[in-house]
C-alpha cells in the first residue's frame, strides 16, 4: 500500500487513498497487543519483586529462608515448569506441521506438568503454613506467598486457558484463530517460565544464601 | 508575633524586602491584617527556605512574564481582524528561534538545579545547625536542646530528657538556642510543623525523623499536624513558645509543678484516640518512654523493633519462632483482625527487662538513633561537615555529642 | 480493653445490614431522594419513548469507537457533577466553620468528601473525558475504521462505569473511605479503617483500573498498526503522538496501582504485614509505590490535552505548527522523565538531602521540555491569523493560566520549599492551577473543537463564552486565596479553624467555586441550547473550522466506516495538504468494508465484576464466588464466538456516500 504512495507522490496530484483495498487479516495487532500486555503484567511482578526485596529479611524474629526452604522440593518444581516450556515448544512445532492430534498431545503432556508444578508448590504452602510460617507472621513471609502465589496463579489460569484452546482445537481444528490463540498462550507460557527463573534466583537461591 | 518586623514582617532581609514589593505590593490594602508566617518566620531555617522559595520565584519571573506578555501580545497582535499583521501560513520551524526556546528555560533550570542542591544540603533537617541568625555560628557553648516529639491520635507529646518534663499540645524553646526535635509517630503518619520556625517532617511509627531548627524572636507561634491522619485531625494543634531564657525556666518549672508523672502505664491511657485535647504537663518522665514508643513496645511483654531487627539481622528465630506470638490485650483503637487473618496478635520479647533497659541507656547516651545502619556517606547533607571551626580529632568534642558526630565525620 | 471480635457477619448479607444505610444523615437522604427521583424520571422517559432496544442494541453493545469515546463523555460529565457537589460542599464547609463553628458536617462525613472528590476527579472525571476524546479522536486522525480490539474497547468502558458505580453506591450503602484520594496506611489499614469505606475505593479503582489499563494497550496497538499508508510516525498528528505517549504511560504505571491497591487488600482481608507498623511491614513503602504510578498519572492526563492545544492553536492560526519535531522530543521526554520525579511528593519523609535534590532537579528538568511546547504554540499563533472561537479562546486561557501552575509547581519541586508548602492550601492551588488550568480546560477546548465532528453542528458560541468566562474568573476566583492561605502555612484537609482572619480568604473562595457552578450550568445550557438550535447550526462540510487533520476530511458525524476509502498520506497535516493539493472526493468504485460486530459480552463481564466488587466490599464470599465463576465462564463462552465481524455491502456504503455528495452539491 504504501508503494502506490510513493510513486504517486511524485505526479502533481498524487493518490489521496487507496482504491482497492483488501480487508486487514483479521487479528493482525493481536500478537502486539498481547505482548503489551505481558509486558504490563510482567510489572506488576516486578513490583512484587520490588516489595519482597524490601520485606525479605523483615522477619519478624520468626523463621528465615533458610528454615523453610527445602531447595530439593523446589528444584523438581523447577524441573517441571521448565519441562512444561519445553512441551510446549513441541506442541508449536507440530501446530506448524498441522499435526492437530500431536498437537492435542503435547498440549495435554504440557498441561500435566503444570499441574504437577501446582501440587508441588500448593504441597510446600501448606506445609510451611502448618509449621506456623503463615503469610501473616511477618513481612517477609507475606511477600513470599504473594510474590509465589501470584505466579502460582498465572500458572493456573494458563491451565484453564490451555484446557479451553484444547476444546476449541478438537472442534475447529488448527485454523487460523486457533494458532493465534495457541501462540499467545505460548508467549504467556513461556513468559511464566522466565519469571519463575527469577524466583527461583531471587527467593530461593539467594534466600538460602543469606 | 515578633516586633521587629519593618513592613510585612521581614526582618532585615533585603531579599525579604524586594519579595515585599514584588508580590505582595499589590495586594498590599487587602493583606496588611494577614499574617504571611511562611514568608515572614521567626526562626533562622524558615527564614532561608522562606529565601530560596523567593529566589527561586523571581528566577522563574525571569522567563514566565515574557511568556505571559507575548502570549498577550500575539493573541492580541495576530487576531483576525488584523489585516495590516504579517501571514506566514508555512512557516513552521527556525533553529535559531528553537536554540533560543530549549537554552533559555534550561538556563534558567541549571542555575535553579545549583541553588536546589545546595539548598537541600544546607537547609537539610537533619543536618546540625550551623548558625543561630545570619552572622551568628553555632559555637561550642550553644548547647542543643534536645525535644523528642510523638504524634498521637489526635494531640502531640513533647518529651524534655533534659529536664525530665513532658507536655501534651504545647512546647517552648528559649531564643537562640539550637533545637534538636527527634519525632516519631504511635500509629498514623503525621507531619510535625511550625510553620514559624521551619519546615515541616512526617511523623511515622517505629522510624524517627529529625528536624534542627532555632527560634529567634519571642512570641507564641501555632504548630499543628501538616499531614491528615483522621477524624481528629483538625484539633491536632499546639503552641510552640519562643521565649527568653528565664521565661523557658519559668515553662520548665511549671511543668515541674504539675506534679504529674509519664509511665508507660499512663502513656497507654494518653495514647488512646481523643480529639481537641488541653494542654497536660507532667512533672516527671519514665527516662525510656520516648525509646519505646519509638521501637513501638510501651505495651509490656511486646517486642522492640530494635531488638526485632538484631534478630532478624542474624537470621531470625528459626522455626520455633513461627509461634514467638501473643494476643494482643490492649488495642489503641477499633482494631481488629482482618476477615481471613488471625486474631491480632503481637510478637512477644525475649529481652529481660534489664536487658531492653540497657539498650534503651545505650541508645538515649548515644545520642542517636540506635537502630538500623550508621551512615556514613559524606553525600547526604547530614554528612556535609560544618563550616565553624573543627577539631583535629573527634575525641576533642566529648562535650558535644561525640557518638553522634563520629559516626557521621 | 478487649479486642473487639471479629466483624458480624451473616452468611446470606455478609456484613451489610440496615446499618449500613445512612438513614439517619439528612443530607444523604435528600441526596438520595433526588437522585432517586432524577432516576425514576430517566428510567420512565426511556421506558416511555421505548429507547430500551435503541439504547442497548446501537450504544451499550456498541464496538464502534466514536459511539464509546462519547458514552466515555457524558460519565465523564455526570461525575463531573458528583465530583463538583462535593467541592462546593468542601468550600461551604471550610467557609463557615470559624469562631468555634464546627460546621454543618461532622468528620465523618467530611472526610469522605475530600476523599470521593479528589477520586472522583481524577479516576471519574479526567480519565474518562481524556480516554473518550482519544477514542472517538485517535482512529479518525490516522485514517483507520476502528481501534485495533473494538471488543475489548466496550468492555474498557463498562469496566470504567463499573467502578465509577462502586463509588457511587458508597454515597447510600455503607461510606467511602476517609483516608485522603491514596489512602496512605497505616489509616488506611483494617486497624484504623476498619469498616467498607477503604474497600469501595479499593475495588472501585480497581474495577475501572483494569479498563484504564486494557484500553491503554488497545490504543497502542491501534496507533502503532493501524496508521493509513504514507503516515510514518513523523506523520502523525500532534494529537496522536501525545495520546500514543499517554497510552504507554498508562500501560506502563497502572499495573503499579493494581499491585500496590492489591497488596493493600491482602493486608486488610488476609491480615498480610504488606504495610502495617508491626511484624516488618512497611507503610512507606506503598507512599513510594503508589506515587510510582501516581507521577505518570499527571502526565497521562496532560499529555493528550497538550496534544489538544497544538491541533487547536495550528487550526485557528491558520498556520502549521511551529516545531513539530521538538514538540514531538518534548512530549517523549516528559513521558519517560514522569517515571523519574515521584519521590517529590512526599520530600518530607527525611529521605536524605542527596535523593531529595536528585529528584527535585529532575522535577524541574521536566519544565524544560513543557516549556518549549509553550514557546511552540506562542510561535505558532506568531504570524498567524488567530481566529477567537471557543477553543482558541480556551487554550489562550489555559496558556496565561498553566504558566502560573507551572511555576507554582517548580517552586514546589525546590525541597527546602516544599519543607515549608508541602502539604498547604498553596499545594492543593497548584494542582488545581494545572489540573483545571491544563486538563479541564483543554478538555472544554477538546469538546468544543470536535463537537461537529461527532454531532454535525457546532456549539452554540453565546452560552460557551459565558462559560469560558465564569470558569476562568471563577478559577482564579476560588483558588488565588488558596495560594494565599498557603503562604500563611494554612494545611489541607482541615475541617475547622481557629484563626478568624482566614474566614474572609475562604469567603472569596466559596463565591470562585459558585461562579465556576455556574460556569458548569451555563455549558450544560450550551448543549441544550445547541441540541435544540441545531439546524441554525449545523455543519454540512464536515470541515467547520479549517482543519488540517485527516478527521476532517469525512463527514459530520462520520459514517460508521469512517472512512468509504483509506485514505493515503504526504504530510503531517494531512488534510490541509489534500486540499492544497486540489484532492478530489472518489464518487464511485465503492467496496464492501469489514467491520466489527456488536456485543453485549462487555457489558455483562464488566456487570459481573461489579457485583464481585460489592460482593467482596460487604464480605458476602457466596456473591463473589458465584460471581467469579459466572465471570470466568462468561469469558470462556465468548471466545467460542469465532463470527464476530460482518461487511458493511457495497450497496449501502455507496448509499451513505451518495447522499453526502447529493449535500455537498447542494450545499454549493
Amino acid at each position: 500500500m504504501s508503494a502506490v504512495a510513493a510513486t504517486a507522490a511524485e505526479k502533481a496530484v498524487p493518490t489521496f487513498y487507496v482504491k482497492d483495498e483488501h480487508d486487514h487479516a483479521e487479528g493482525s495487532s493481536t500478537m502486539l497487543g498481547f505482548w503489551i500486555y505481558l509486558m504490563s503484567d510482567c510489572l506488576i511482578f516486578a513490583i512484587l519483586f520490588a516489595v519482597y526485596g524490601v520485606l525479605g529479611t523483615n522477619y519478624a524474629a520468626g523463621p528465615a529462608p533458610k528454615d523453610l526452604f527445602d531447595l530439593s522440593l523446589v528444584a523438581v518444581n523447577t524441573t517441571m515448569l521448565l519441562l512444561s516450556s519445553i512441551t510446549y515448544g513441541f506442541a508449536m512445532l507440530t501446530m506448524e506441521k498441522n499435526r492437530v492430534a500431536a498437537t492435542q498431545a503435547w498440549l495435554a503432556v504440557t498441561g500435566l506438568f503444570g499441574l504437577a508444578f501446582l501440587s508441588i508448590e500448593l504441597y510446600e504452602f501448606v506445609h510451611m503454613i502448618h509449621e506456623g510460617a503463615t503469610p501473616q507472621r511477618s513481612g517477609f513471609l507475606s511477600a513470599f506467598f504473594t510474590l509465589v502465589g501470584t505466579h502460582g496463579l498465572h500458572v493456573t489460569f494458563g491451565i484453564v486457558w490451555l484446557v479451553t484452546l484444547m476444546m476449541q482445537v478438537g472442534q475447529r481444528g488448527l485454523i487460523a484463530a486457533n494458532r493465534r490463540r495457541l501462540m499467545c498462550l505460548s508467549m504467556f507460557w513461556h513468559f511464566l517460565d522466565v519469571v519463575w527463573i527469577g524466583v527461583f534466583t531471587f527467593v530461593y537461591l539467594m534466600g538460602m544464601l543469606r | 508575633m515578633s516586633t521587629d518586623q519593618s513592613l510585612f514582617g521581614f526582618s532585615s532581609h533585603r531579599l525579604g524586602r524586594r519579595l515585599a514589593s514584588l508580590l505582595i505590593l499589590p495586594l498590599a490594602a487587602m493583606l496588611s491584617g494577614c499574617d504571611f508566617v511562611v514568608l515572614a518566620p521567626s526562626g533562622d531555617i524558615a527564614a532561608q527556605q522562606r529565601d530560596l522559595l523567593v529566589i527561586s520565584t523571581l528566577l522563574m519571573l525571569i522567563i514566565i512574564v515574557p511568556v505571559m506578555a507575548l502570549t498577550v501580545f500575539f493573541a492580541w497582535r495576530y487576531r483576525q481582524s488584523n489585516a495590516s499583521a504579517t501571514y506566514a501560513p508555512d512557516w513552521d520551524h527556525s533553529t535559531k528561534l528553537e536554540l533560543v526556546i530549549w537554552a533559555a528555560p534550561l538556563l534558567i533550570i541549571i542555575c535553579l538545579g545549583a541553588l536546589t542542591w545546595l539548598g537541600t544540603h544546607l537547609l537539610d533537617p537533619y543536618r546540625r545547625l550551623d548558625r543561630i541568625a545570619p552572622g551568628q555560628p553555632v559555637t561550642e557553648d550553644h548547647r542543643p536542646l534536645r525535644v523528642e516529639v510523638v504524634s498521637l491520635d489526635w494531640k502531640w507529646l513533647f518529651i524534655y530528657p533534659e529536664y525530665g518534663i513532658a507536655t501534651v499540645n504545647e512546647a517552648a524553646a528559649p531564643v537562640g538556642r539550637p533545637i534538636d526535635f527527634r519525632i516519631t509517630s504511635s500509629g498514623v503518619m503525621n507531619s510535625f510543623y511550625v510553620p514559624a520556625l521551619a519546615g515541616m517532617i512526617y511523623s511515622m511509627a517505629g522510624m524517627e525523623t529529625k528536624l534542627h531548627a532555632v527560634i529567634n524572636h519571642e512570641g507564641s507561634y501555632t504548630g499543628f499536624s501538616a499531614n491528615y491522619s483522621g477524624a481528629g485531625f483538625s484539633g491536632m494543634r499546639f503552641a510552640f513558645h519562643g521565649q527568653s531564657q528565664a521565661g523557658f525556666d519559668e515553662w520548665v518549672a511549671k511543668a515541674k509543678a504539675a506534679g504529674q508523672t509519664l509511665d508507660k502505664a499512663n502513656y497507654l491511657q494518653l495514647e488512646r484516640p481523643s480529639e481537641n485535647e488541653p494542654v497536660r504537663r507532667y512533672a516527671s518522665v519514665d527516662p525510656n518512654l520516648y525509646q519505646a514508643i519509638l521501637n513501638m513496645c510501651v505495651e509490656p511483654g511486646k517486642m522492640c523493633m530494635n531488638e526485632m531487627m538484631a534478630i532478624d539481622a542474624k537470621g531470625g528465630l528459626g522455626l520455633e519462632g513461627a509461634y514467638n506470638t501473643l494476643p494482643l490485650e490492649y488495642d489503641k483503637f477499633a482494631r481488629r483482625g482482618s476477615i481471613f487473618g488471625p486474631r491480632p496478635s503481637y510478637v512477644a520479647s525475649i529481652c529481660t527487662a534489664e536487658e531492653a533497659e540497657a539498650a534503651f541507656r545505650a541508645a538515649r547516651n548515644g545520642g542517636d538513633n540506635s537502630i538500623g545502619p550508621k551512615d556514613h556517606s559524606p553525600l547526604r547533607g547530614a554528612g556535609l561537615l560544618r563550616p565553624w571551626p573543627r577539631p583535629e580529632l573527634p575525641g576533642a568534642m566529648s562535650q558535644l555529642d561525640v557518638p553522634a558526630l563520629s559516626s557521621r565525620l | 480493653m478487649a479486642v473487639p471480635q471479629p466483624v458480624e457477619t451473616t452468611f446470606l448479607f455478609g456484613r451489610l445490614t440496615w446499618q449500613a444505610f445512612p438513614l439517619h444523615e439528612p443530607i444523604l437522604v435528600a441526596t438520595f431522594a433526588v437522585v432517586a427521583l432524577g432516576g425514576v424520571a430517566l428510567l420512565a422517559t426511556l421506558t416511555w419513548f421505548r429507547l430500551w432496544g435503541y439504547l442497548w442494541r446501537e450504544w451499550f453493545t456498541s464496538v464502534d469507537h466514536k459511539k464509546i469515546g462519547i458514552m466515555y463523555m457524558v460519565l465523564g460529565l455526570i461525575m463531573l457533577l458528583r465530583g463538583f457537589a462535593d467541592a462546593i460542599m468542601m468550600r461551604l464547609q471550610q467557609a463557615m466553620a470559624f469562631n468555634g463553628s464546627e460546621g454543618y458536617l461532622n468528620a465523618h462525613h467530611y472526610d469522605q468528601i475530600f476523599t470521593a472528590h479528589g477520586v472522583i476527579m481524577i479516576f471519574f472525571v479526567a480519565m474518562p473525558l481524556v480516554t473518550g476524546l482519544m477514542n472517538y479522536v485517535v482512529p479518525l486522525q490516522i485514517g483507520a475504521r476502528d481501534v485495533s480490539f473494538p471488543f475489548l474497547n466496550n468492555f474498557s468502558f463498562w469496566m470504567t462505569v463499573g467502578g465509577a458505580v462502586l463509588v457511587m453506591a458508597s454515597l447510600f450503602v455503607g461510606e467511602f473511605a476517609q483516608t485522603g484520594w491514596l489512602a496512605y496506611p497505616p489509616l488506611s489499614n483494617i486497624g484504623y479503617s476498619p469498616w467498607v469505606g477503604v474497600d469501595y475505593y479499593i475495588w472501585g479503582l480497581q474495577v475501572a483500573g483494569v479498563g484504564t489499563t486494557l484500553s491503554g494497550i488497545n490504543l497502542i496497538c491501534t496507533i502503532i498498526k493501524m496508521r493509513a499508508p504514507g503516515m510514518s510516525l513523523m506523520k502523525m498528528p500532534v494529537f496522536t503522538w501525545t495520546s500514543l505517549c499517554t497510552n504507554v504511560l498508562i500501560v506502563a504505571s497502572f499495573p503499579v496501582l493494581t499491585a500496590v491497591l492489591a497488596l493493600l487488600s491482602l493486608d486488610r482481608y488476609v491480615g498480610t504485614n504488606f504495610f502495617t507498623n508491626d511484624f516488618g511491614g512497611n507503610p512507606m513503602m506503598y507512599v513510594n509505590l503508589i506515587w510510582i504510578w501516581g507521577h505518570p498519572e499527571v502526565y497521562i492526563l496532560i499529555l493528550p490535552l497538550f496534544g489538544v492545544f497544538s491541533e487547536v492553536t495550528s487550526t485557528f492560526s491558520g498556520k502549521k505548527l511551529f516545531g513539530y519535531t521538538s514538540m514531538v522530543y518534548a512530549t517523549v521526554v516528559i513521558t519517560v522523565l514522569s517515571y523519574l520525579v515521584w519521590l517529590h511528593h512526599f520530600f518530607t519523609m527525611g529521605s536524605g538531602a542527596s535523593v531529595n535534590s536528585f529528584f527535585g532537579i529532575t522535577t524541574m528538568i521536566i519544565s524544560i521540555p513543557t516549556g518549549a511546547k509553550i514557546f511552540n504554540w506562542l510561535f505558532t499563533m506568531y504570524r498567524g491569523r488567530i481566529r477567537f472561537e471557543l477553543p482558541m479562546m480556551w487554550t489562550v486561557a489555559f496558556m496565561l493560566t498553566f504558566t502560573v501552575g507551572g511555576m507554582t509547581g517548580v517552586l514546589l519541586a525546590v525541597p527546602p520549599a516544599d519543607f515549608v508548602l508541602h502539604n498547604s492550601l498553596f499545594l492543593v492551588a497548584h494542582f488545581h492551577n494545572v489540573i483545571i488550568g491544563g486538563v479541564l480546560f483543554g478538555l472544554f477546548a477538546g469538546i468544543a473543537y470536535w463537537w461537529p465532528k461527532a454531532f454535525g453542528f457546532k456549539l452554540d458560541p453565546f452560552w460557551g463564552k459565558v462559560s469560558f468566562w465564569c470558569w476562568v474568573v471563577g478559577f482564579w476566583l476560588a483558588f488565588m486565596p488558596l495560594y494565599i492561605l498557603g503562604l500563611m502555612g494554612v494545611t489541607r484537609r482541615m475541617r475547622v479553624f481557629d484563626d478568624p482572619s482566614l474566614q474572609i480568604w475562604f469567603i472569596i473562595a466559596g463565591l470562585g467555586a459558585a461562579l465556576i457552578a455556574v460556569g458548569i450550568a451555563a455549558m450544560l445550557l450550551q448543549f441544550f441550547v445547541s441540541i435544540m438550535r441545531r439546524e441554525k447550526l449545523v455543519d454540512e462540510t464536515g470541515d467547520p473550522w479549517d482543519g488540517r487533520t485527516l478527521e476532517w476530511s469525512t463527514s459530520s458525524p462520520p459514517p460508521a466506516y469512517n472512512f468509504a476509502f483509506t485514505p493515503v498520506i504526504h504530510d503531517n497535516d494531512a488534510w490541509w495538504d489534500m486540499k492544497k493539493r486540489g484532492y478530489s472526493r472518489p464518487l464511485s468504485g465503492y467496496r464492501p468494508i469489514h467491520m466489527p460486530s456488536n456485543t453485549g459480552t462487555g457489558v455483562i463481564l464488566a456487570g459481573l465484576s461489579t457485583v464481585i466488587g460489592f460482593a467482596l466490599v460487604w464480605y458476602i464470599w457466596w456473591l463473589a464466588a458465584v460471581g467469579f465463576f459466572a465471570l470466568l465462564v462468561t469469558a470462556i463462552g465468548h471466545t467460542f464466538n469465532y463470527h464476530r465481524d460482518f461487511h458493511i455491502p457495497a450497496e449501502e456504503v455507496t448509499r451513505t456516500e451518495e447522499a453526502r455528495t447529493e449535500l455537498l452539491a447542494a450545499r454549493s
